[in-house]
């Protein structure tokens, strides 16, 4: 039981890593919450699911299409809602709400072009389970976990090694000193945005094969639970939206198991609210994030 | 190499630059010098895009560079060595330098680093550690070992000196007349009144935004007005 919910819990709680590894991202380089994310994340979801459905494609397939689908919306969503108001230099809390107005207009849509009732994904993964020792794990838990492990184990090793990587890295830092360096920063925030929305979207297929419903109201759900482990991980902190999605994930999988199925995200917040009692700055956050200036 | 021309620059109502006009020829040190809040910061931003000047040229080798995004003017091989140093705290020393040689795709980059790492031993001991866990000396070194990997043409320093021991400082300046001497042009802006005119050849002095004086580095020591306001009266520049 022990085993097989844990298994259970960390297929769910990747997903939650990946859909706040985007907030994470754009958080670290923007300093904004970026409140459209979960409604980019249900459109590479529905992304996924017509292409599945409709074109018949392979499931890889169909995550790589919602991502190309999510890296473009999120490349409209910078364009449009982000940065004519960072030329203007105004209050962080216009690009939140410029952003909530983006996530409304993306949930106007979706219901309008795809209606209001939930969808399944066509039975093509389902039917394999395999066993191992305790555990029995079905075919679409392998490929969630796969995939979502791959991607951040990429994330990780390409923001550590590569230049355009460590570009970033030192654009979440400050954007004006990476500029004096060389970097076209308005080019690193574009990149830093649409490949958060590309996560979010790849993200969005994952929790619909896990689900196995996808309707147009689940980003704001999602998005609620991505913002708690940004949160709970530390703000901008890549380790600690990993661990919290998954820290997140298994919580609410063992509150369901272990009795207490309808407070399942009661239990899950009440232990954020409590781990972040004990460190306020999130599980990984520096407390002073400047260093030695 | 450098030419400004009557710029100004604003910040919303203020005008902290009230149009200065200043040159830095080929080759030398030109020292840039004034009280706090005389505008020394701001004349630096301008040049480098961080902030967009209202009026005035900006010339470059030739090129009206005003106005231009930050990764453009260093394109043509302006480095800003900032005030407060500007270490990128999260990364490591080995990294920070790597950023400074963001735009080079030539093949020698590793050799410049080694250049910088005899230039300043102790970054090379520390070459592994996090930009912000080093001292504020150390990450002087640090920030001018960066600006160097972009093998700038000009090399602005924005308050080298500040905040650090007179022992640092000496080796700091020492280390800033090196590179001159090595062919890199350098635009130096400075509150230590006393070293920045003991190494430059030319200085200006901004007061309140605007340049009350010029000409060589000996003419503006032995300005009384300077010896007063800057060099401790009469007796200070023996």
């Amino acid at each position: 039981m022990f085993w097989q919910q844990l298994v259970n819990g960390l297929t769910l709680g990747s997903t939650y890593s990946l859909v706040a590894l985007g907030y994470t991202l754009i958080m670290g380089v923007l300093d904004i919450v970026n409140m459209a994310h979960g409604e980019i994340f249900m459109f590479g979801a529905f992304t996924g699911l017509i292409l599945a459905s409709h074109f018949h494609v392979n499931i890889f397939v169909a995550m790589l299409g919602a991502a190309l689908v999510g890296s473009l919306l999120g490349i409209i969503l910078e364009r449009v809602a982000l940065r004519p108001l960072r030329r203007r230099a105004v209050s962080h809390l216009a690009p939140l709400i410029s952003t909530i107005g983006v996530s409304i207009f993306l949930e106007s849509v979706a219901l309008k072009v795809f209606g209001p009732e939930s969808q399944a994904f066509p039975q093509t993964l389902a039917g394999k389970i395999y066993t191992i020792g305790p555990m029995q794990i079905s075919l679409v838990q392998v490929v969630i976990l796969a995939v979502a492990f791959g991607l951040m184990l990429i994330l990780r090793f390409w923001l550590a090694r590569t230049k355009i990587g460590k570009a970033l890295r030192a654009t979440a830092e400050s954007t004006e000193t990476a500029g004096i360096l060389g970097v076209n920063t308005n080019l690193i925030i574009v990149l830093t945005v649409s490949l958060a929305s590309g996560l979010g979207a790849i993200a969005g297929v994952l929790v619909g094969l896990t689900f196995n419903a996808v309707e147009p109201t689940m980003g704001m759900s999602m998005g609620l639970k991505g913002l708690a482990v940004l949160i709970l991980g530390g703000m901008g902190n890549i380790t600690g939206a990993m661990f919290g999605g998954l820290i997140l994930g298994v919580a609410e999988v063992f509150s369901v198991a272990y009795g207490a199925s309808s407070y399942r995200d009661a239990v899950a917040f009440g232990m954020i609210i409590l781990i972040l009692f004990v460190r306020p700055q999130g599980l990984f956050g520096a407390k002073d994030q400047t260093g030695g200036r | 190499m450098l030419k400004i021309n009557s710029l100004v620059t604003s910040y919303g109502s203020i005008k902290a630059l009230k149009g200065i006009d200043l040159e830095v020829p080929a080759g030398s040190i030109v020292s840039l010098i004034g009280a706090n809040g005389a505008g020394k910061t701001t004349a630096m931003k301008s040049l480098v895009g961080i902030i967009k000047p209202q009026s005035g040229t900006i010339v470059f080798q030739g090129q009206a560079i005003q106005g231009w995004p930050s990764h453009k003017v260093v394109g043509l091989g302006v480095s800003l060595v900032p005030e407060g140093r500007r270490i990128l705290a999260r990364m490591s020393v080995l990294e920070n330098l790597e950023m400074g040689a963001y735009q080079r795709q030539d093949m020698e980059i590793q050799a410049d680093m080694e250049k910088v790492f005899s230039r300043f031993p102790i970054l090379a001991e520390r070459r592994n550690q996090l930009g912000g866990t080093l001292s504020g000396g150390q990450q002087q070194m640090l920030a001018i070992g960066r600006a160097l990997m972009a093998r700038p043409k000009l090399l602005l320093l924005d308050e080298p000196s500040m905040g650090l021991a007179p022992l640092v400082v000496a080796e700091i300046f020492r280390v800033i007349q090196d590179i001159n001497r090595e062919g890199t042009t350098v635009l130096l802006v400075e509150q230590n009144v006393r070293q920045a005119l003991k190494i430059a050849h030319y200085a200006y002095v901004l007061e309140t935004g605007k340049i009350v004086l010029h000409g060589t580095a000996e003419e503006v020591a032995h300005n009384p007005r300077v010896m007063e306001a800057y060099l401790g009266g009469a007796k200070g520049m023996k």
